[in-house]
């Protein structure tokens, strides 16, 4: 208690929240991190939800994390590995043990530390620190259950509803520890609480209580100061990717001033979009839950034919099962969002982890030639730019758009400055009205220069047709199976969504132009590329990134591209299937490959590693 | 009224060569489709024809108005999402009981349930036809096909069962030789606010000829078949000489004026009724001592799926004035930086 508490300023900080799956872990970092965004910093979460509903209590697979990087300038990531961790049993100590820094410090609640709580976790000694090897952490033991309880006296709640507020009390402890002011959170709790205004004194109670502890007891671990950059200008919140490709998708129908139709299943991790999307009726969504995934796509179709935004999520199973789907919408030439959020594979695989495992699927996943739009999303924030051009491509070119994102920018969230849509692209439906050839309309006669159909929509009089999956006639647009002519639509279906490329933004490249290697990635792994240029950056190293959002059709300049750069590595969370894809679309190109699947995000270190050792190969 | 006269059946009629097999069950069907929509008077431009695959799910194509031939099974569901994105449309499915019942089977059960306000017309000829000759899931037990060479071996389903077990508000049944009251039927479930299922017996003359024979022969139909109306008396037989009653749990045909049975004693039919044990039981019939029941069996009106999802968006509108993103972005928890 002598040594004086040390202000550290810094320009990173990585905390973890970690508990019982019913300790509030998810509420806690959701609090801190909103305070913290509020007060001026950058921030990147990741939710690490145990794939158990309820797993038994204490035990290691009912562990549920929350992991925020606070930074001063921009953070691009969740953070590899915690600052400060919050562990609220022994289980939780275990399960993060590897994601802690040597000099981390770790508050812990010594009432859920007794033996049989290390019981659970399968500790074989009663020096749960000592068996796992930490010893240059920085510890902060507190009682805090009783604490809790103590301070709580007076609220008339009964045992087990006090004890609940145990994960206020480890907030307070935090917010101590960063200096950050208490008003933030308590005006979070009373909105949280604000049909039960005593459980919502309770938890200020215990929320102020770890304040004032963390600043009485003097404990000697260093605070932390991270210093607020002044952001752009405008209106912020927090949004998580699923959230965010929900209002993608809404802004795109507003855009285009099309009724949003969803139709969906529910799967993890994508199951979100649809709710965020079903309780948006103020706004006329219709989103809706139908009986399979097959039976959610197909829906979408009718009301895609019927003339709505059409839209269904999912994840790669549910992708699996609307193949033959998509194949209608591709030969129908109907405009159609699908939403993969990938998730650890094959079959059931690895639900609630993150992959990018499902690219060759949307690609290719169909029977016959069936050229379809994949774009990818890169960050939670992007989902929202992501979802939105894929409504617009989907509506203008008349096609199928598969719009990929994954388990861990779907879960994630950061700050996200508040779009002014009038500064988006509007988006123009091909309506039949548009049509002014000679000939008579038919319902496959094409933009000569887009190739792309136009829309007519059922109740337009005059313009009734008969569209499906046989193949029809390039000009009459009856059912044909003449050899000529279906030579003719292939490449006329290919050529139009080659087309596209020409629709899109070309590919740009951050970093440095004189660049030794090229990093290339695509979709959720944005985040840890770019981080792992700028340490690079640091370390004195010429490096360059060049990440995809547009998939199929790529960039007109991609071959240019990555031509340009004596090495290039493309990394991605798969055996290599955007490395071969590149292979198979741009001649002589060669790339190192990084590959990880393990269902968790790329580890920045590991990759500046890797990527340094590639410079020096 | 204007609107029932308004357009011919030809106005429903594609210029599209009707590819069927000469002696088909289907073209009869079709025929009697495009009449009952010239009965109805909905204009072309909004009825929308949805279809699976198969010999029957070509019918779009021979139709006037907006239609969609779309792939094996699905077409419940497309229907569905035809009609909910805009109820305004009379939404119709052709299918048959390869792509309703065997592929299809999951969609039509949960279509039915929800009560989507599609007419779906099921051709039922006991067999895959477009694939050549093999059984369906009403194929009837020991039927020998292509791909059952020593017979089935497993029980058919009634469609009937399946669409009331599955909670169906309209079911219908018609036999394609009979224009005239299958005209009458699919006019009907057109007029129905719900899903409504009309049951086509079909012939199909070159992989199950005669399978509806029994019923459908003109010497035998009258004593064989029974067409229910709702609020008129069960009666059939070439005088309408016999009739149905209940007894105990069970129904019986009998003949009036014998053992002591009078018209009196005739069952009324109420296709209206709620309960669905008569209609079920009605639907059951068949076999040596009982007629099949034709017409409409079950007419009941019950919340319309389409209908419900506008009326919830209509009160939440009503409640909430949020109409665009930004605005329902800015109720949210935001903070402001200057």
């Amino acid at each position: 208690m002598t040594e004086q508490t040390k202000v550290v300023t810094l320009e990173k900080v990585v905390v973890r929240f970690s508990g019982d799956s019913g300790d509030g872990m998810q509420l806690t970092g959701t609090i801190f991190s909103n305070l913290s965004a509020v007060l001026g910093n950058e921030i990147s979460t990741f939710p690490d939800f145990p794939a158990e509903i309820r797993a038994p209590q204490g035990s290691l697979s009912g562990v549920s994390g929350f992991q925020v990087h606070l930074g001063s300038r921009k953070v691009f990531t969740p953070g590899d590995k915690a600052d400060v961790l919050v562990a609220m049993n022994p289980a939780a100590l275990k399960v993060n043990v590897n994601y802690l820094k040597p000099r981390a410090i770790v508050i812990v609640d010594t009432d859920s530390f007794r033996k049989n709580d290390l019981e659970k976790a399968q500790f074989t000694t009663d020096d749960p620190f000592a068996e796992l090897g930490l010893t240059g952490i920085q510890l902060v033991a507190a009682p805090i259950s009783t604490m809790v309880k103590d301070g709580l006296t007076e609220y008339g709640l009964d045992n087990k509803s006090a004890v609940r507020c145990k994960n206020m009390f480890a907030l307070g402890l935090v917010c101590w520890l960063f200096e950050r002011p208490l008003d933030e959170a308590m005006h979070k709790l009373q909105n949280k609480f604000a049909k039960k205004p005593a459980i919502a004194q309770a938890n200020i109670k215990a929320l102020t209580d770890g304040y004032n502890y963390g600043n009485n007891i003097h404990a000697s671990v260093s605070t932390y100061r991270i210093e607020s950059k002044k952001a752009a200008p405008g209106f912020y919140t927090d949004i998580n990717g699923n959230k965010a490709t929900a209002y993608g998708l809404i802004a795109a129908a507003e855009k285009a001033g099309l009724q949003l139709f969803l139709g969906s299943y529910p799967i993890t991790p994508a199951t979100d979009i649809l709710q965020e999307l079903a309780a948006r009726k103020e706004l006329g969504v219709k989103a809706l839950q139908f009986e399979d995934e097959i039976a959610g796509i197909c829906t979408a179709i009718g009301a895609s034919f019927a003339g709505s935004l059409a839209v269904t999520s999912t994840s790669g199973p549910g992708l699996a099962l609307k193949s033959e789907a998509i194949g209608l919408a591709v030969i129908a030439e109907l405009p159609l969002v699908v939403i993969d959020v990938q998730r650890g594979g094959p079959s059931t695989g690895l639900p609630t982890k993150s992959e990018q495992t499902d690219l060759l699927q949307a690609l290719y996943g169909r029977n016959g030639e069936s050229p379809a739009v994949v774009i990818a999303a890169s960050t939670p924030t992007d989902c929202f730019d992501a979802a939105f051009w894929a409504g617009k491509l989907a509506v203008e070119h008349m096609t199928p758009v598969i719009l990929l994102t994954d388990s861990f920018i779907a879960n994630g969230s950061s700050a996200w400055r508040i779009p002014d849509l009038d500064t988006y692209p509007g988006i123009k439906p091909r309506y039949v009205s548009l049509y002014n050839d000679d000939k008579p309309w038919k319902a496959y006669r094409r933009d000569p220069e887009t190739l792309v159909r136009y829309w007519a929509i059922p109740g337009t009089p005059g313009f009734e047709h008969r569209i499906g999956g046989l193949e029809k006639d390039y000009d009459t647009s009856a059912i044909s199976t003449e050899p000529f002519n279906h030579q003719k639509m292939v490449e006329t279906r290919q050529a139009k969504i080659d087309g596209i490329a020409s629709f899109i933004p070309r590919l740009e490249v951050m970093g440095d132009a004189d660049a030794d290697l090229l990093l290339v990635g695509w979709g959720g792994t944005f985040g840890h590329l770019c981080e792992a240029m700028e340490t690079m950056h640091e370390n004195g190293r010429k490096v360059a990134l060049a990440h995809f959002r547009f998939i199929s059709p790529l960039p007109a300049n991609t071959a240019e591209v990555l031509a340009k750069y004596p090495k290039v590595v493309v990394a991605e969370q798969n055996n290599g299937q955007f490395a071969n894809y590149l292979r198979s679309k741009v001649p002589g190109f060669n790339p190192y490959r990084f590959n990880r699947i393990k269902g968790q995000p790329f580890v920045v270190a590991r990759l500046v590693e890797e990527f340094t050792k590639l410079l020096e190969d | 009224m204007e609107a029932e006269t308004k357009y011919q059946p030809k106005d429903y009629k594609s210029d599209q060569y009707v590819r069927w097999c000469p002696g088909c069950g289907d073209h009869a069907v079709l025929n009697c489709v495009h009449k009952a929509m010239a009965e109805q008077g909905t204009p072309p431009e909004n009825i929308a024809v949805i279809s699976g695959i198969g010999c029957s799910s070509r019918l779009p194509y021979y139709m006037n108005s907006y239609g969609f031939h779309t792939i094996h099974g699905r077409g419940a569901a497309i229907a569905t999402g035809v009609k909910t994105a805009n109820p305004a449309l009379s939404v119709w499915l052709m299918t048959g009981d390869g792509d309703c019942l065997a592929i299809g089977g999951n969609h039509f059960i949960h279509a039915v349930r929800r009560n989507v306000d599609i007419n779906i017309v099921l051709f039922n000829n006991k067999i895959y036809g477009l694939t050549k000759g093999q059984y369906s899931p009403t194929s009837d037990r020991g039927m020998v096909t292509k791909s059952s060479p020593y017979g089935t071996v497993e029980d058919p389903f009634i469609p009937a069962e399946l669409a009331l077990g599955a909670r169906g508000n309209f079911f219908a049944r018609t036999i394609d030789v009979d224009l005239k009251n299958t005209t009458e039927v699919i006019s009907a479930s057109a007029g129905h606010k719900g899903t409504s299922v009309v049951e086509v017996l079909v012939n199909c003359v070159i992989f199950n000829d005669g399978i509806h024979k029994k019923i459908t022969d003109k010497d035998h139909r009258q004593e064989r078949t029974i067409f229910l109306r709702h609020g008129e008396k069960m009666l059939f037989g070439r005088d309408n000489e016999h009739g149905l009653v209940l007894e105990g749990l069970k129904l019986k045909a009998v003949t009036i004026g014998q053992d002591g049975y009078t018209p009196e004693d005739i069952l009324v039919h109420n296709a209206h009724e709620a309960d669905i044990t008569l209609h079920l039981m009605l639907s059951l019939m068949g076999g040596e001592d009982m007629p099949v029941a034709l017409g409409v069996i079950r007419d009941v009106e019950a919340p319309v799926y389409d209908r419900s999802v506008e009326q919830q968006i209509a009160a939440v509108r009503a409640k909430n004035p949020t109409r665009r993103l930004h605005d329902l972005l800015m109720k949210g928890e935001v903070w402001e930086v200057k």
